[in-house]
């Protein structure tokens, strides 16, 4: 990761902003953004396949791989921190392709999205995985826009403030992952 | 015989799964608390401050650790001199985990395997009862989250394969894990018994205090062995890379059939969630 400044982005990104990042820096996301994850994004694709509208824009937008905790009387939200990205591997390409600019989660991606991220121009963003507490307070609002049957799993959008995130894989191949544990790893002998 | 009544129960179950679920358990919290003072990786060490941050954030009793409170995974030691009375004991475990998880704010996360619809209350919950001799009830409550759930594995190796086939396959389990299950893990790891043995050998190696080496030297030694490969991956907290993998690594061991050795891995993320009570 780099030691220069968080960049500060807000949503929708342009493309632009995108194809500046590089994997390890650090962001602070400011604007809408929406959660979805498993059977959220199956709909989704599903919807896509029949040609029909998906329930919110999705050009320049940011999905965020969360199910939250039920907000308590006078919060707008409970924790909610990231889910693992793997699942959502099968679909991300497809709404890559409709102009989804940025993802946010935790976990390695498939070689198929980190290929779409360089096609289209878009960036997977981790959060800290187990920080659904503190991320919470980066959340000023949340609302229920698609799927309510889903109960945590519906699709929500969320207006974000300076939300932290780091970037894991950007726009040109690159790797925080692999280039991180590089760095650490220990040959055995065995 | 001693009398528990049910409702008791009901009640210490819901208790149980607030608190794991708001307060992280010292032995964690000492385990990230040296890690991020021994991690060379600055990105790391942001991790473990911040995951330090969240755990003071959950404590004060709005937000939970994390938004996955879990799978409820109950462990009883039931007295055979125990009588459960006002109710049956199986009804009131779950009616504690159906109170906890609505009055505690968290989160529904159990599902029909192939609707995937939810059952809109948390349970049922897991649970595994062991009869034990004496009058009391010991439960303990385990919230397991899905991501780390699922980075676990069970296998049967051959007993040519020994203790090198068993740490080959829990070091390359941990390797191909990597940053999904929130590093710094906890690992479990059950070695022997039978395919079901093996598996909850290496669930109850999670609930065990964190740190803590197993009795038998031998086992204590294996342990260690598996800690120092496991943090050679170099994973480090969140993925980013770094010296703390793991916070720590458990191994329980039960003798297996001649012909099997049996090996499962049960991976924790870092909120290695876990709270106990005796009635």
């Amino acid at each position: 990761m780099t030691d220069k400044a968080p960049i500060r982005l807000s949503t929708p990104l342009k493309k632009e902003e995108v194809l500046a990042l590089q994997a390890g820096d650090r962001v602070l996301l400011t604007g809408v953004v929406y959660t979805a994850r498993d059977v959220a994004h199956r709909r989704l694709v599903e919807l896509l396949d029949r040609g029909l509208g998906l329930p919110m824009e999705i050009e320049g937008q940011v999905i965020y791989f969360a199910g939250p905790s039920p907000a308590r009387p006078g919060q707008v939200t409970g924790s909610i921190g990231p889910t693992t990205s793997y699942r959502m591997d099968p679909y991300s390409p497809r709404l890559l392709e409709k102009g989804l600019r940025g993802m946010i989660g935790k976990g390695s991606r498939s070689r198929q999205v980190r290929e779409a991220l360089q096609r289209f121009g878009a960036v997977y963003l981790g959060a800290t995985g187990g920080a659904g507490a503190l991320l919470a307070r980066a959340v000023e609002s949340a609302e229920v826009i698609a799927f309510e049957d889903l109960g945590p799993e519906a699709i929500r959008r969320l207006r974000v403030r300076d939300f932290p995130a780091v970037v894991i894989n950007d726009a040109h191949g690159r790797d925080l992952y692999e280039e991180g544990q590089a760095r650490y790893r220990v040959e055995q002998a065995s | 015989m001693r009398q528990i009544q049910a409702e008791e129960i009901t009640r210490a179950v819901k208790e149980l799964c607030i608190e794991a679920n708001y307060r992280l358990g010292e032995d964690v919290l000492a385990a990230i608390r040296r890690a991020r003072r021994d991690e060379e990786s600055a990105p790391a060490r942001a991790v473990l401050a911040e995951l330090e941050e969240n755990a003071a954030i959950a404590a004060q009793g709005v937000f939970p650790l994390c938004q996955d409170t879990g799978f409820a995974v109950l462990f009883l030691e039931l007295g055979q001199e125990v009588s459960v009375v006002g109710g049956g004991l199986e009804e009131a475990l779950q009616e504690g985990v159906r109170a906890g998880y609505r009055e505690g704010y968290l989160r529904k996360s159990i599902c029909d395997p192939f609707t995937r619809k939810n059952t809109g209350d948390n349970t049922p919950a897991v649970v595994h009862v062991e009869i034990v001799p004496g009058d009391r009830l010991k439960i303990r409550m385990a919230p397991k989250g899905g991501g780390s759930e699922n980075m676990s594995r069970v296998t049967m190796l051959t007993p040519a394969e020994g203790w090198e086939g068993v740490k080959r396959f829990v070091v390359q389990r941990v390797r191909e894990a990597g940053p999904n299950p929130c590093p710094p893990i906890v690992v479990g790891v059950g070695v022997g018994g039978t395919f079901e043995k093996a598996a909850l050998l290496a669930k109850k190696a999670l609930l065990r205090p964190l740190g803590s080496r197993h009795a038998d030297p031998d086992v204590a030694a294996r342990e260690e062995e598996l800690y120092r490969e496991i943090q050679a991956t170099g994973i480090g907290a969140a993925g980013y890379g770094g010296r703390f993998t793991t916070l720590g690594v458990h191994l329980e061991v039960f003798p297996c059939h001649i012909a099997s050795l049996p090996v499962a891995v049960n991976i924790n993320c870092h909120a290695a969630r876990h709270k106990e009570v005796t009635l």
